[in-house]
This record gives structure tokens, sequence and C-alpha cells, in this order.
């Protein structure tokens, strides 16, 4: 094994370093996942009981303001298909932006490749994910609806895709600003609260009048990803000019926000 | 033979901010984007320059030279935390550092979990720990504790813990820092052991130390870094002379005449102090078996009180030594400068940094007239090739004193 240490010349992802890495990846999220619970009287009940007290919030406000022939599924299972992917991007996003700043202490005292820090934070979500996934099921058994499995099998994956890759693409973004200019410590929760309200996941899209405000809506891959979810639960039929555009609006976001982080990661340990 | 490292023209530059901030707060860049001009004003500076040396395989190196000379930023881009500036290090093997121990250790987290995680940040893959986990659990010393969240570990524990999985690294080449520095006297002998067998299993390391004893027990050659240049290069020996003589932070002299205000009250006044051999030479390190003594002039500006000169001794962590005081009263009825001396005997202070307090009382209504805490310093250095047995390991103490064994068959 060569290699040379030099100052910086260009950017490169360099996904064979990250491939050699990949045992500390595994061990990172591990630890996320594990510290997370720890000291909680509940445990991981927590994964269990946060969407579905949210899934309960929203039913008990919104699902007489959102008349049911606007939905495909009953209220309840409408809103819990939205969070399951939602958490992953909020949690996601809110660990990974300031998992840099949390990590300074190891950031600067050994070297790994920067970016597998944001990457362990969006995975270690995964775990949620799927508690909550399993719960959605329930749900849809508990509640007299039609599924189409196939549609769904098929689907699923590709949404999820687009939601890991947005958070991850905008967290990495996030973590590398967040150690240069704090002030986005601040700047991440409020930019959650406000993507909750600028994404489908408590109403559905055709409430929007189509237009110029859908179009726009369209754009946030995280709306694409939802609606392509509930359309093939309830059978209809896949848009894959929808589905495309999502992906590829997500892997913009995925490349930009890596670029970025590496882009200024040679300095962390100066900045941190 | 290629050598294993290659180091080229290194060099770093800071950039440092004068408003002492350590981060940017995005308002100073959009400030400064409006109102086209810097918000704060920043000044280069080189914390290395042109640093070129080759390490061969199997090498042991020590890096010395003063607090801020720049080892520690060498110590950085050889391990890849930070970039150089300019020049390039060309590696030839695995390369593992240690800068600190322990890092990436969670409170929440048992024992087990945090061999598991610190081996794996240290570059150990699962399949090495899992072979080594007994032998680290075993150097640890905390069998019982395994399974116990680490925040429930005594801070010596999580030391132990955190040194025995370091020490079980294997890389080709192994980067320290200080980390020797810390811990009980047993655990440090362990570590000592530990770090000898690494230096002759024919591994390179490099050493970062100020422990000038365990730089020559460890390291064949030594690299002398002054201002962020190399200012030796050679023989470890020689390298920690040139540093003992001409670089280390020990002051031998001071001078207090000319203060303002002088340095004492209306009685009395310290002028100058120094350190000083047998020879009376003025020196700043003795060796084990040599005396030194530690003089000191005072200005007696009122004449007709009891003074009593007395002199204390610390050891560099601030552990009181002794103070001493002479036997007798010194006739100083006359205003006038006057001078004291106390000798140290050989074989009392073991090897190690001391620093000298020195002050003058007068004892009947318990006054100081002067006393000043960290006048000077100087280090004790044992040379090892003096020592009649064969054990060559750090002897720990703060006292050294050679006293009278009897061996007798009953």
């Amino acid at each position: 094994m060569e290699y040379e240490i030099k100052p910086r010349s260009r950017i490169h992802l360099n996904f064979s370093e990250l491939w050699l890495f990949r045992e500390l990846t595994y061990f990172f999220v591990w630890r996320d996942i594990k510290i997370k619970y720890k000291q909680t009287v509940l445990g991981a009940s927590w994964a269990i009981l946060q969407p579905v007290l949210l899934m309960l919030i929203f039913t008990l406000f919104f699902s007489r303001i959102i008349g049911q022939k606007e939905l495909s599924m009953p209220y309840p299972a409408f809103v819990f298909s939205g969070l399951i992917f939602w958490n992953v991007f909020a949690s996601g996003l809110a660990n990974a932006g300031n998992s840099m700043v949390s990590n300074a202490n190891i950031i600067k005292k050994i070297y790994f490749p920067r970016i597998i820090i944001p990457i362990s934070s969006v995975l270690s979500t995964l775990v949620d994910f799927s508690i909550s996934f399993v719960l959605f099921l329930i749900l849809t058994f508990i509640y007299p609806m039609e599924i189409s499995w196939l549609s769904m099998i098929i689907v699923l994956p590709i949404s999820l895709c687009i939601v890991l890759f947005t958070t991850f693409g905008l967290g990495s973004l996030l973590a590398a600003l967040n150690v240069k200019y704090r002030d986005f410590r601040y700047v991440i929760p409020f930019f959650i609260q406000i993507l909750l309200f600028l994404t489908p996941v408590i109403y559905p899209v055709s409430i929007i009048p189509e237009g110029i405000l859908l179009d726009i809506l369209l754009l946030n891959p995280l709306a694409t990803a939802l609606d392509i979810f509930r359309a093939a639960v309830s059978g209809a039929e896949m848009d894959f000019m929808l589905m495309t555009r999502g992906l590829l609006f997500s892997v913009v976001l995925l490349i930009a926000g890596m670029l970025y982080f590496r882009k200024t990661e040679y300095y962390f340990a100066d900045l941190a | 033979m290629r050598p294993i490292l290659e180091i080229r023209n290194i060099s770093k530059k800071f950039k440092i901010r004068h408003e002492l901030q350590p981060y940017l707060t995005f308002r100073d860049k959009i400030l400064s984007i409006l109102t086209l001009h810097k918000t704060s004003s920043s000044e280069e500076f080189w914390a290395l320059k042109n640093v070129t040396f080759d390490v061969m395989a199997g090498e042991t190196i020590g890096i010395i030279g003063k607090n801020g000379a720049g080892k520690s930023t060498l110590l950085k881009i050889l391990s890849r935390i930070t970039p150089p500036s300019e020049g390039k290090i060309i590696c030839r093997g695995r390369v593992a550092s240690l800068l600190e121990v322990g890092t990436g250790f969670h409170p929440e987290l048992t024992g087990r979990e945090n061999i598991f995680l610190n081996g794996s940040i240290l570059g150990m893959k699962r399949r090495e720990i899992l072979a080594k986990f007994n032998q680290i659990v075993e150097f640890a010393g905390v069998e019982r504790f395994l399974d116990t969240p680490l925040k429930h570990f005594s801070s010596g524990m999580q030391l132990r813990l955190a040194f025995a999985v370091a020490a079980f690294l294997e890389p080709e080449i192994l980067i320290i820092d200080e980390v020797l520095a810390v811990g009980d006297a047993e655990f440090q002998r362990k570590c000592m052991g530990k770090m000898d067998e690494v230096a002759h299993s024919g591994r390179t390391v490099i050493f970062v130390s100020h422990n000038m004893n365990a730089v020559t027990t460890l390291c064949h050659k030594s690299v002398l870094i002054r201002n962020g240049e190399i200012a030796g290069f050679g023989e470890t020996e020689s390298i920690v002379d040139q540093y003992l003589k001409g670089e280390s932070e020990n002051s031998c002299y001071r001078n207090w005449a000319d203060n303002v205000p002088p340095t004492g009250d209306e009685i009395a006044q310290l002028m100058d102090a120094r350190l000083m051999d047998e020879s009376l030479n003025t020196i700043d390190h003795i060796e084990l078996d040599e005396s030194i003594g530690v003089e000191f002039r005072f200005k007696v500006k009122k004449g007709g009180q009891k003074l009593v000169p007395n002199i204390h001794i610390f050891t560099n962590k601030g552990e009181y030594v002794f103070v001493s005081h002479p036997e007798f009263d010194l006739n100083t009825s006359e205003t006038g400068i006057y001078k004291t001396a106390m000798w140290i005997p050989p074989n009392l202070l073991n090897q190690g940094i001391y620093y000298v307090g020195i002050a003058l009382s007068t004892l009947a209504n318990v006054t100081v007239h002067f006393y000043v805490q960290d006048a000077l310093n100087f280090e004790v250095i044992e040379n090892i090739e003096k020592r009649k047995s064969d054990f060559r390991q750090h002897i720990p103490g703060v006292i050294r004193p050679q006293l009278d064994w009897r061996f007798d068959k009953e």
C-alpha cells in the first residue's frame, strides 16, 4: 500500500476509499443506534410510540379538514405512509447536520474519510424506518383498504432511495456548513419545520390545484417519493416520468452535497 | 531499500484571525461581502517550513522540540488529519496514529462495545479485534467490568482500557504522541514495556515526547524541530544533547534587579538567582549523581532584621518536594547586597524537571519579604549507562536516594 499526502489538488468522491472504510461505517451506525435508546426508560419502544402518537394527533386534527374523497386510503394510514419516510428525512437530516460538530473530538485525532460520519448518521435512521414500516403494514390490516402488494414492493425501494439520497445530499451539505458557520445549528431545525409543510406528508398532493404551485411542489423529491409510494399502495397506475424525475433530482442533491463536503473536509480538523 | 516514509519539503501555513473567534459566523461572511472589506485582519503563520527527512522501515524516530515548535502539526500531517500547505509525503505502509488514547470512547457503551468501536476507529478490522479481544481485556485488567457502561469505570480503568486497545494495533508505521505522560507508575511501566516491545518488533515508530528519558530509551534516531524547521536529525543521544543545551525551557538564571515595582518590600528586594554546578558554572540540568546549587542575591534596604532565606522545590506536576532554610541566622544588620546559596546533594532527586521557588522571610512574626514561585527550573537527567543493574526502564518516584542495603545469609 503506497499513497501520498499532499496539498489538496482536485476534488473527487473517491468511492474506493469509502469501500475500504466500510467496517468503520458499520461501527458508527451501530454506535448511533445503540446510544440513541440507551438511558431511556422506554428504550426502543420510542421507535413505535413516536410515529404512532404523531399519526393520532394528525388524524385528530386533519382528518376532518381533508375530505376522504381526496385520499386513496383512510387518513390514519395515509398520514402514516408519509410519516415513515418523513422521519427518515427529518431525523437523518438533523443527525447528519450536527454529526461533524458532535464528532469533532474524533475528527481531530484520527484520519478516515470524513464523509462516513454523515453517511452513518443517515443510515442509522433505517432501523426506525423498518419498525415503522411494519407498523404501517399492521395499519393496513386494521383499516379496511385494498393494497396492491406488487407495486408497493417495487416502488418502496425507489421511494426510499429518493428520500435517502435527498437526506444525505442535504445532510452532508449542512454538516460541512455547520463546521464552518455555526449558525447552521439553528438553521437545521427551522429548515426541517418549514419542509414539513412544503412536503405532502399530512395532506395529499391532490388538494393543490394544478398550476405553477403544484409544479414547484413536485420539484421537491420528497414530495415525489411520497406521491409515488401512496399511488403504488393504492394500486394506481405508475407514473414513470415522475419517478425518474424524483430520482434524478435526489441524485443531483446527493452529488452536490457530497462535492461540497469533499471540498471542505480537508480543513475540518483545523476548524472544528 | 526505499524509505517507508519520505517527507519532502512539508510546510504548513495557518491564518491567524485577529478576532480570536474559533469559527466563522455566517453574518461575518455576509457582512464582509456586503461591505466589501474584511471584518477581521488575518496574518499568515508558518507552523512548519520545509521539513524534509526519510524514515526507513523498522526505525524508531523521536521528534523533540519546545512547545509550539511544530511537533504536533507534523504529527497531524503525518496522520492525515490536516493537509500540508506545501510539499508531500510518500507513505509505503499502513499508518496508525495514536494522538490520544481512547479516541471515540463513549460513556454510555459498555467496556466490550468500546473495545470494538475504538479498535475500529484506530483502523483495526473486526476480525483482528475479535482475535485479540482476550489479550486486550487481560492487558487492561477489566474482565469483571466488560459489560458495565464506561461511565462507571474509574478514570484509571478507562485509561488502561484505552491503552490496551492501542497496544494491540499492528500497523507498519505507528505514530505516537505523548500518551505515556498519564496514568499511575505501575501502568506507565507496563506501557513503556509494551512500547519497547513494539519498537523492537521491527515496526516503524514515530514518537513525540517531552520525556527525554523515554526518547533516549526508545528511539535510535531523532529529529529536533525549532520554530517549524528541522534543527537537527541524527543519533538520538546527540540530538537530545543539542536540545538540552540550547533548546530546553529550563531557566537557570534570572534577574529581578530592575523590576518596577521591585520584587520585594521596604526591607529587602530580590536581585537575581541562578543554578550552578560544583564548579560554579551556571547550568540548567544535572545528572542524578551530581549536586546542584541554588544561589540568589538580595538587597537589604533596612538593617536590623532577622532575615531567613528559604528555597522551595516542586516537581513539574506541582507536588511540593521540600522547603529548606538555613539553621542559623544571617547577620544582616547592615544594608547592602547579600548572596546566599543552597546545595542539593547528589542522588536525592529522581530524574525529571523541578521548579524552584525563592523567598526571604522573617520568622519571628512570619513576614514574607518576597516570594517568587517559579523563579528557576532545572532538569535532572539520568545517564542510563551508569546504572549498575540491567534494569533499563523508568524508575518512578520523586526522590531517588541511594540507600544502604544489607544482604546476609541466616
